[in-house]
């Protein structure tokens, strides 16, 4: 055994546990991925956003709350000292988008924790039993659709205050919908296939065939829709900041950010376009990603 | 010679109104235990139906289903699917994707409770002539024949004394056929297994199967004995039009 490189126990046709077996499978989809070199640029972006918010306050160089000296440190263009300017509280921006990392992943993963398991349920529940409970489900998710983003986080802001954890709530409730629709699609064309029927005729009651047999072949779309959809949500996001929805000064969130910049585009413009574009970097790398990772877990892809 | 598995009247109707589709119609039959009885038509006769309605998958809409004199009711028990288990057509359609062998036959040990699910899994392989070797592979990695192994030994892993098997060879080549038709036979005779088998096949259900009944428009043509079939001495046209069709190849 200790003779077999890491890579051929990976890859044996004859694993000998459940584990070899599983590592094997998520090996040969890591390998597919790896062929992929757009995929590759997005997952280096997610990563290095995510090393950015773990270690940011070893990356920062100032402190992104406390502005330096009111007088003579505003406003300042991009240089080495501060990367990427300073802006009118005199706060490095860099800092600030160092720190602000932490919302923007906070917001990403929060929602992609309620709304994907949400819709999951919704979905597969609905596709698999049919008749009125599709109909009733699928009604609701209708409503829900219908909800704008923006409004409903208004309706949070009047109901509950200002901040980061209602803008996320917001998103949440209005973004399960699409993968209750996705995983409602999936499932209808899997709950008549013959690996169904004959679990079904084990003995197997319906949750067990829903979250055992269904679930896992809707995980890769869902997966890979909630991934396209991160970009989206970075920028709702970034939007509610922008209206002073979401994150509060003086919290370090991109969105806000962008929106205190605009007073002055015109005479220092990278007060709002430094922040625009690190928004643009990560929506596009978990575009990037998003595109890689259908390719690879889509099974409508597979040969 | 008692009944094991009695059908009576059993009409299937899929749909309602002007898309009622009746797939089975005034079907009867009686299989013994231990016998190996075959269902023989053509696609669309209502055959794998007659299957499906057995195991609760179909609709029945009228007649009765009778295992050892018990009338089945809907849903089925758990019990039920300890006695009754079937092998489906297709064996790249019947095994879950994202599945390992492994997990495809600890899912019925683990519905059913039992505890010594590795002997049982280990023994099941052995039973259908795959080795460890494969216990950890997923179906893509799997031949064909070796995929309708698995699917026999996930069906045989629960015990059960009645086996359906809806044309389990039909997707498999010649070779492969031969191979899991042996199988079936030595399992049956090992284990003393009540066989209802489903084939457009006549030489399939002529090797398999002691009696025969022939379907076409979900309607019952007649039943013959296997001594019956090998003479020729079919009554009905469709039958001996059945024979001259199999027989279409031999002459050339």
């Amino acid at each position: 055994m200790s003779e077999v490189s890491t890579r051929e126990w990976l890859l044996s046709d004859q694993p000998s546990s459940r584990r070899q077996a599983k590592l094997g499978q998520a090996y040969r989809t890591w390998s597919q991925l790896r062929r992929n070199k757009l995929a590759m640029v997005g997952l280096g972006i997610v990563v290095v956003l995510i090393l950015m918010a773990i270690f940011a306050n070893l990356v920062a160089p100032f402190d992104p709350l406390r502005g330096g000296d009111l007088r003579t440190e505003r406003l300042l263009p991009p240089s080495w000292i501060n990367l990427m300017g300073t802006d009118d509280q005199a706060r490095d921006i860099f800092s600030r988008i160092v720190h602000g990392s932490r919302l923007t992943l906070m917001v990403v993963a929060m929602v992609a924790i309620i709304a994907t398991p949400i819709g999951l349920a919704v979905g597969t529940t609905a596709g698999y039993f049919g008749g009125w409970v599709d109909t009733v489900l699928m009604r609701i998710t209708d409503i829900f659709l219908a909800f704008p983003r923006l409004i409903l986080a208004l309706a949070f802001v009047a109901a509950l205050g200002p901040g980061i954890e209602n803008a996320i709530i917001a998103i949440a409730i209005t973004s399960w919908p699409p993968y209750a629709r996705l995983a409602r699609a999936e499932t209808m064309t899997i709950r008549d296939t013959d690996y169904i029927a004959a679990i079904r005729l084990q003995g197997a009651r319906s949750p067990r065939i829903i979250w055992g047999h269904v679930v896992p072949l809707c995980m890769s779309s869902v997966i890979v829709r909630v991934t396209l959809d991160m970009a989206g949500i970075i920028l709702t996001a970034a939007g509610l900041g922008f209206l002073g929805l979401g994150a509060q000064p003086p919290q370090p969130e991109w969105g806000a950010m962008i929106a205190s910049g605009r007073r002055f585009l015109i005479d220092f413009w990278w007060v709002a376009t430094m922040p625009g574009i690190a928004i643009f970097v990560v929506s596009l790398g978990f575009n990037l990603l998003g595109d890689g990772l259908r390719d690879v877990l889509d099974p409508k892809g597979e040969k | 010679m008692s009944a094991l598995v009695e059908i009576r009247d059993l009409a299937v109707t899929f749909g309602h109104g002007a898309n009622e589709v009746r797939a089975v119609r005034g079907v009867s039959l009686d299989v013994a235990v231990g016998e190996s009885f075959g269902i023989v038509g053509e696609s669309g006769s209502g055959k794998s139906t007659v299957l499906r309605a057995i195991c609760g998958l179909a609709p029945v809409a009228s007649g009765e289903i009778r295992i050892e004199g018990e009338t089945l009711k809907k849903p089925r028990k758990r019990a039920f699917y300890r006695e009754v288990q079937m092998v489906f057509q297709d064996p790249y359609a019947s095994l879950h994707p994202r599945h390992t062998v492994d997990k495809v036959l600890s899912e019925p040990l683990a519905i059913h409770g039992f505890d010594d699910a590795e002997a049982r899994i280990e023994r099941a392989l052995n039973d259908v002539g795959l080795g460890k070797g494969f216990r950890f592979r997923f179906p893509h990695q799997l031949s064909g024949g070796q995929r309708q192994r698995v699917a026999i030994a996930r069906a045989l892993i629960l015990e059960p004394r009645i086996l359906l098997l809806d044309e389990p060879t039909s997707a498999l080549d010649a070779s492969i056929q031969a191979e899991v038709l042996n199988l079936l036979d030595a399992l049956r005779a090992e284990r003393g297994l009540t066989y209802l088998l489903v084939s457009h096949d006549l030489a399939v259900v002529a090797h398999m199967c002691e009696r025969l009944l022939v379907m076409q428009h979900g309607e019952v043509v007649e039943e013959l004995s296997r001594e019956a079939l090998q003479n020729r001495a079919a009554q009905a046209e469709y039958t001996k039009d059945l024979l001259i069709a199999s027989e279409g190849f031999k002459g050339i």
